[in-house]
């Protein structure tokens, strides 16, 4: 059986070994889906105002976009990937995934209500247990959390964090403040003592600027700059002693890319050489700190030659840091094939499948 | 470093300066013998530092002369004003005066000379070690160049290794 992705090819053909796919999505095929999740008062307050959910979700998304789902993964008269028989027919039977990791987003954040947030984020939550978790034993999910508000997502942490198959708290990548800002650490503290993984993933509150130097006036830039708010992210999370407060956080960049790494290690291993006095609880080169704590998914390559991408590899420095993912349902068109073929060999089991069951504890 | 001792070298010694012309807490660079040399005046007692940067060559001597900032985790901002710094203008790296050792980069370290002092006949010649780091900071490997200087009388002596101008840098 073939899919999209492979272009052809089986799947045995392309890869033999385990395979682990790091970033599955499910979309919320409407707010009234999440009613029986969710105590009435919110679904009255939805109906009351003509809410029809979130406005991130829509605005990420244009929905006749063709990136926004391979036209083989959709099907008329539904969302796509908004129910588990879809993700199975999909993923999970073609690929012969051993674990694949559900990702909800919702950009529960763009409701600014501090209470409605945070019921909307439980009930993304129950859902996604219920709904998917509860159907396929392969899966194993992230949790959403109102991030902007510290002890609510605290709260959320506590409440759904020690599900056994909940493995990962996302935070969209986009936010008001950086992440590193001592105002988020209970939410790592909370996060570390269940050993769940931060989920570094595309998104974030609408109103917030998409790229870090304003609002960008097309899609094409905002898609391009986007790598910008990661690295201003993990930036922040490296500066601001974040790995030092706690040893045992370790973060999934999703969606994010990767090529861009080297060239930020280098940057920031200088700038951290002439100006550690400054952050003096940085107590190893940046890149060291990437290598220990730090994932990034595969989705998108952003392939170059294959030449050039194999110096990127090399220049990354440990064959430990990236995950197979096929973003689902979203369309890329990277050569998996054509990327496995580059890497070493002993990289190849990692990027498909070790690496993330290391991360993920699978 | 003990496995690549060089074989005796003729030690010459050059009067720098007259002791009042490095005020305390401050530094001066001269000109010795065709290299420029930072001399370091630390609370009375002076030390000596090639004005070289390990790192690119850079003017090391020229930067700011600092107490060693060090911390265990965010927030925790310790302060050790017994231990000065010498941050090279060019990067901002970190040198200790007294003995040469970088700290910040676990690779770099700077050449030093050892500074003398003595007065009159008596001389007192002193040795420094690399001095305890406190738990949370590694040295780096990196030293820069550091000179013995003497204090006789009133001038301040530097005594460093023979100019061996146009002898080729062995390969290690």
């Amino acid at each position: 059986m073939t899919t999209p992705l492979l272009e052809g090819k089986s799947r045995r053909e392309l890869w033999s070994g385990p395979i682990i796919d790091c970033d599955v999505h499910a979309n919320v095929p409407s707010l009234e889906a999440l009613f029986p999740y969710q105590e009435e008062v919110w679904a009255q307050f939805a109906r009351d105002r003509g809410w029809g959910g979130p406005t991130g979700v829509d605005i990420a998304y244009p929905a006749g976009a063709p990136t926004t789902a391979r036209p083989e993964w959709r099907s008329e008269g539904s969302v796509p990937a908004s129910d588990v028989a879809m993700l199975r027919e999909h993923i999970l039977e073609p690929w012969d995934v051993e674990r694949a990791v559900l990702n909800c987003y919702y950009a529960v954040d763009s409701l600014r209500h501090p209470d409605w947030a945070a019921a909307l984020a439980r009930s993304v939550n129950d859902w996604v247990v219920a709904e998917w978790l509860d159907k396929d034993p392969r899966l194993v999910a992230s949790m959403v959390v109102p991030a902007r508000d510290p002890a609510a997502a605290v709260k959320e942490i506590e409440r759904v964090g020690d599900h056994p198959r909940i493995v990962q708290v996302l935070m969209p990548v986009r936010s008001e403040r950086l992440y590193g800002q001592r105002v988020f650490f209970p939410i790592y503290e909370a996060m570390t003592r269940r050993d769940l993984v931060m989920g570094l993933h595309w998104g974030g509150t609408p109103e917030g600027e998409p790229s870090t130097g304003g609002f960008p006036s097309w899609y094409a830039e905002e898609y391009a700059a986007e790598t910008q708010s990661y690295g201003a992210q993990i930036t922040s999370l490296i500066a601001e002693g974040v790995f030092q407060q706690f040893p045992d956080m370790r973060v999934a960049v999703l969606e994010g890319g990767f090529t861009w790494v080297p060239g930020w290690g280098w940057r920031m291993n200088a700038e951290w050489k002439g100006l550690r006095r400054e952050i003096p609880w940085v107590d190893r080169p940046p890149m060291d700190i990437i290598r220990d704590h730090f994932r990034f998914s595969i989705a998108p390559i952003d392939a170059g030659p294959p030449q050039e991408m194999a110096k990127i590899i090399k220049w990354i420095g440990t064959e430990d840091i990236l995950m197979f993912a096929t973003d689902y349902p979203h369309m890329h068109n990277d050569d998996v094939g054509a990327f496995l073929e580059l890497l070493p060999e002993s990289m190849r089991r990692k990027v498909m499948a070790d690496t993330a069951r290391d991360l993920y504890r699978l | 470093m003990e496995a690549r001792k060089k074989t005796a070298r003729e030690v010459e010694r050059h009067i720098v300066a007259r002791v009042g012309d490095v005020p305390e807490g401050e530094h001066r660079i001269f000109s010795v013998a065709g290299r420029e040399i930072g001399i370091f005046n630390v609370r009375g007692e002076y030390f000596a530092l090639r004005n070289r940067c390990p790192h690119l060559g850079g003017p090391l001597c020229e930067g700011e002369v600092l107490g060693l900032v060090y911390s265990s985790k965010p927030g925790d901002v310790r302060f050790d004003g017994s231990k000065r710094l010498i941050t090279c203008p060019w990067h901002g790296w970190e040198f200790d005066v007294k003995t040469g050792q970088s700290y910040f980069n676990p690779r770099l370290k700077a050449r030093r000379y050892t500074v003398e002092t003595s007065v009159g006949e008596a001389s007192r010649e002193r040795q420094e070690a690399v001095p305890e780091n406190p738990d949370e900071l590694e040295p780096g490997p990196y030293k820069a160049e550091v000179l013995q200087v003497k204090e006789e009388g009133e001038y301040l002596v530097v005594a460093m290794p023979k100019s061996t101008a146009g002898r080729e840098r062995g390969a290690s």
